[in-house]
């Protein structure tokens, strides 16, 4: 009984630091709609900065609440500096372009932190307060727990009163309902987006302060942070602060009593609770379906095929890239294999996001289970690898289909983060079933025969993945692709007209899923080996990145994406220490640059 | 310690001394090193100084077979499909002798497997999976630092003496995690059959839910600890622990927390009295460790960390083989490196031929709080060759 009382408030500290984080992501997403990547990296800034604060001040509670609040305005302040600077430029731009954004500026930011303060993780000395406990039951119980477990409902209440009880709190209210009518009523939104922002970098940068007690600040701190709080925001329904602490409580009670039952469990516990309440309340535990601001609703274009000059453009480069291994090395002959195999998960994906209007945070996934699916063939039956690439894509794509008859009624950001969910659990199955995967060691030695040299792999290689492009292309340009972007733009006047919506998306997702396996299963032989981080939120993002810098909107983009990020990727790798900064002031500038993707901003001009 | 010409002549001397000047200006060695620089820069920093101290040293001393060595670092990104392409491109564009390095265990086995694939030698200088030398373990593979077994062999000669038998572990949930879990409990099992493991916490690396962790070990009621967490999540571990009194009366072995990596983020909340491995930096005795020391403070203006350690040996051992060998062609490499013999901080070490394991050692110690800050006191150094399994067993392990 005493264990189980203090593992509750356990689990109800953890969860007001999970809703300090997820209140600032929930209440910048519920106005502006951005999907904010950065507010991880704000959370770890709040962590930095509070240390170089705190570390310089006496150890009495008054000095550290002084310090709390002082790394909050900090952060604030570089929180406006970013909405000024780069997101209030993109607000009218495709949805998740934002996304792309913030995961520049995530990646600038890992850099400037370890430039600044170092590699070594910082600790700041706990004053005596900070490290005593209380007695509960005969336990003890660190008094600093019991703060947290206070400070949670605390911020909630302020967060609440600020916005029903003032001026300000009204509008944003109002905005996060009808950004266009607050705006037609003479209000401005610019002001109002830059304070929301701010107020979001504040808290995260306070539950970055408020975690230095109990750890210190490290630079892993961003992306271990970034993903909970999504969860958190997700679960209690995207801009509901209520619902974000709701959902903080459910999952930090359910952690800490997880921990006990199933120690084994840790890896997925959040990500089971997320799919298991998204599954049976699709709007999370409090939010409401989202109003479809007015800009949003907008039809968009219709793909017309590429110009004539496009797509000789295109078979030149293709011609290129079958005669490239007679005139370079066998290095670049691998990175053009991975490249084609980049092609052609950046194609899948954009299946999903442009004509299928469903983002996918957990591609990677299908990746993965099409690469392990030719590994474990490899392995356990020794089939050849012509089958194993036959294998991949019939895997990928039967898992595809039975998950996607779930989530295809979902929308939006719901739909993303149960995909999500449904990578983070097939990760947790590769990693953890170590007798069948190997664990984190993964599986070695699926190389190709000794027929297919590099050479004759990567033509190969070409041949499926550029094929399998260009099928995509067929395929979306068929009655089969326009019934698709019906049901996206309108799904009420597609059924009107007789289209099985539902059935229309499942099949996009099982087609999708089956392309990406056949991607994964071709790198599996390419490496010679299936490690878990094929599936990890990484290399979902990776996807997500490439779809999004070609442009979701052009059927020449995820191609031009695949390119280009993998490209800048490799290269930066092998120029700079520092390629993440490079790669993230890059990712930036190109988003500022060409708001609809590069092959989109090519398509805008030419139809101009 | 002042840092005298004595130290540095002494210093290279201790690694250099084979490498004889012959011909001038051919063409230099290319030693080709991945590594997790940006996903795990604690450790891989201060590795990469150890790496480029024993260059410089080296080639002021005339090099090796009368050629400079040239060192080629490349980023993973902690990823080991990306190590495996950038070892690929350390091989065919700058036609690399040696490959080395790895941080992370996955990252390792992808890059053994690459040489295997290619035919290329690897040695790995910080990946601790057994796996390496032994279940997956292959002719032109190598491994420098105790594994997961050693780690595990050392702390149990400890760990038995203890009167605990109530035992519970924490452990991140991956290959090393898991690995040295197993091989404690197989090897304080056999000492101590009276011995029970009543619990075995297993958060997620870089993750760990430490309030909960905490509570659940104290549940158990566990006499003695084994923890193998390390970095932020051992910072975790142990504020919680200190705060609910988890180590009280409690005996904890610790691997790996002896390492100013990440013993220093400790600082005041140092435990007392933990048996742990690591580098006693700041109270070593020896003229070799203290050479080493000089030489890199006045090289980089800190003390070295272990990963310096292991850099710097890295290198020493591959100079060694290659010097043993007196030939750059891989296939003789693969014959000459086991046997060679190396000088590293530490002491002398060697290329073990039964499994290409070597046999670099490293302290055992307790932790102890010294001027507000971590310290390992009552430390002795175990030779890595006292810690592995007899050769017969090494057999069975070994498939290939």
């Amino acid at each position: 009984m005493t264990a189980l009382l203090i593992q509750l408030l356990t689990g109800l500290a953890s969860a007001s630091s999970l809703f300090l984080v997820a209140a600032g992501l929930t209440v910048i997403f519920g106005v502006t709609r951005v999907v904010n990547f950065s507010h991880g990296s704000l959370f770890m800034l709040g962590a930095y900065i509070g240390w170089t604060i705190l570390s310089r001040m006496p150890r009495d509670p008054e000095y550290f609440v002084l310090g709390v609040l002082a790394t909050g305005l900090v952060t604030a302040a570089i929180g406006t500096l970013l909405e000024i600077a780069l997101l209030r430029r993109i607000y009218r731009a495709p949805e998740l372009l934002q996304l792309l954004a913030t995961f520049g500026v995530v990646l600038m930011l890992q850099d400037v932190t370890q430039r600044i303060w170092g590699p070594e993780d910082l600790t700041l000395p706990r004053g005596r307060w900070l490290r005593s406990a209380v007695m509960i039951l005969g336990e003890r119980f660190p008094l600093y727990d019991l703060i947290l477990i206070g400070i949670g409902p605390l911020v909630l209440l302020a967060l609440w009163l600020l916005f029903t009880r003032t001026r300000w709190g009204t509008l944003v209210r109002a905005a996060t309902l009808d950004r266009e009518m607050v705006s037609a009523l003479g209000v401005d939104q610019r002001l109002l987006f830059t304070s929301v922002f701010a107020l979001g970098a504040g808290l995260a940068g306070i539950g970055g302060a408020l975690a230095l007690p109990q750890g210190s600040a490290n630079l892993q701190m961003d992306l271990s942070v970034i993903t909970d709080a999504f969860v958190v925001v997700v679960v209690g329904g995207l801009g509901s602060l209520s619902g974000a602490y709701l959902a903080a409580v459910l999952i930090g009670v359910l952690q800490a009593l997880g921990i006990v039952l199933v120690p084994k469990a840790t890896l997925v516990i959040v990500f089971v609770v997320m799919a298991a309440v998204l599954v049976m309340r699709p709007n999370g535990l409090m939010g409401k379906p989202l109003a479809a601001s007015r800009g949003e609703a907008q039809a968009i274009a219709v793909i017309r095929p590429a110009s004539t000059g496009l797509k000789w453009l295109g078979l030149l480069a293709l011609a290129a890239a079958i005669l490239a291994p007679f005139v370079v090395g066998p290095f670049v002959v691998s990175v053009l294999t991975e490249m084609a195999i980049a092609v052609l998960f950046a194609a899948s994906l954009h299946v999903l996001m442009g004509p299928g209007g469903m983002a996918s945070f957990g591609h990677a996934a299908w990746f993965g289970i099409g690469a392990y699916g030719a590994a474990l063939a490899t392995r356990f039956l020794s089939v050849p690898m012509p089958i194993g690439l036959l294998l991949a894509p019939l895997g990928a794509g039967i898992v595809a289909l039975a998950f996607g008859s779930v989530v295809v009624r979902l929308s939006g950001v719901y739909l993303a983060m149960l995909t999500l969910a449904f990578a983070q659990i097939v990760w947790a199955v590769a990693f953890q079933w170590s007798d069948l995967t190997g664990g984190d060691n993964g599986i070695l030695g699926i190389w190709p025969p000794a027929w297919a040299g590099k050479q004759i792999f990567y033509w190969l290689s070409l041949a499926l993945c550029i094929g399998g492009a260009l099928l995509l292309r067929r395929i979306l340009y068929a009655p089969f692709g326009f019934a698709l972007r019906a049901a996206r733009d309108s799904a009420l006047r597609a059924e009107a007209i007789g289209l099985d919506t539902q059935r229309l998306r499942l099949a996009a997702f099982t087609l999708a899923g089956a392309a990406a396996g056949l991607a994964g299963g071709l790198s599996a032989y390419s490496k010679g080996s299936v490690f878990p981080t094929t599936i990890s939120i990484g290399h979902s993002v990776d996807g997500l990145v490439m779809v999004l810098l070609g442009g979701v909107q052009t059927m020449a983009g995820p191609i031009v994406g695949a390119l280009v990020y993998t490209g800048l990727f490799d290269a930066l790798l092998l120029a700079t220490d520092l390629w993440r900064f490079v790669l993230g002031a890059s990712i930036v500038a190109i988003v500022l640059a060409f708001p609809q993707g590069i092959a989109g901003a090519f398509a805008a001009r030419n139809a101009a | 310690m002042q840092l005298t010409r004595r130290t540095l002549m002494a210093a290279s001397a201790m690694i250099a001394t084979p490498g004889l000047a012959r011909a001038q200006g051919s063409t230099p060695i290319r030693i080709g090193e991945v590594n997790s620089y940006t996903a795990a820069p604690a450790f891989t920093l201060p590795y990469r100084n150890g790496m480029t101290l024993a260059v410089e040293q080296i080639n002021a001393a005339g090099g090796v077979l009368g050629r400079q060595i040239e060192l080629l670092i490349r980023d993973d990104a902690g990823k080991p499909a990306d190590a495996v392409r950038l070892a690929g491109e350390l091989v065919a564009d700058q036609k690399v002798d040696v490959l080395a390095g790895g941080f992370l265990s996955n990252v390792g086995l992808a890059l053994s497997d690459f040489a295997l694939q290619n035919k290329k030698l690897f040695v790995a200088g910080e990946p601790l999976t057994d796996a390496l030398v032994w279940e997956k373990g292959n002719r032109y593979t190598f491994r420098l630092r105790p594994s997961t077994y050693m780690q595990a062999a050392m702390l149990v000669e400890d760990a038995a003496k203890l009167p605990a038998k109530r035992w519970a572990t924490v452990a991140p949930n991956y290959e090393y995690g898991t690995s040295t879990v197993k091989w404690f409990k197989q090897l304080l099992l056999a000492r101590r059959p009276d011995v029970v493991f009543v619990a075995d916490q297993l958060p997620t690396l870089g993750k760990i839910d430490a309030g909960a962790t905490v509570a659940a070990l104290e549940q158990a009621k566990p006499e003695a600890i084994l923890n193998v967490t390390f970095g932020p999540d051992l910072t975790n571990f142990v504020r919680q622990g200190n705060t609910r009194g988890l180590f009280e009366g409690r005996s904890v072995v610790s691997v790996l927390t002896g390492e100013p990596e990440y013993l220093d983020p400790l600082g005041e909340e140092t435990p007392d009295g933990w048996y742990v491995t690591g580098y006693p930096v700041n109270s070593v005795t020896d003229p070799t460790n203290l050479a080493f020391i000089a030489a890199y403070k006045a090289r980089f203006g800190e003390m070295p960390k272990m990963g310096s350690v292991v850099g710097y040996s890295l290198i020493a051992s591959i100079v060694a083989g290659i010097v043993k060998t007196g030939s750059m062609d891989t296939e003789a490499m693969v014959a000459g490196f086991p046997g060679a013999s190396f000088a590293t901080p530490f002491g002398k070490a060697m290329w073990r031929p039964q499994d290409h394991q070597s046999t670099l050692g490293t302290y055992v110690g307790r932790t102890a709080m010294k001027n507000g800050k971590g310290a390992m006191v009552d430390w002795r150094y175990v030779d890595g060759a006292n810690a592995l399994p007899s050769d017969e067993m090494v057999k069975t392990l070994r498939p290939a």
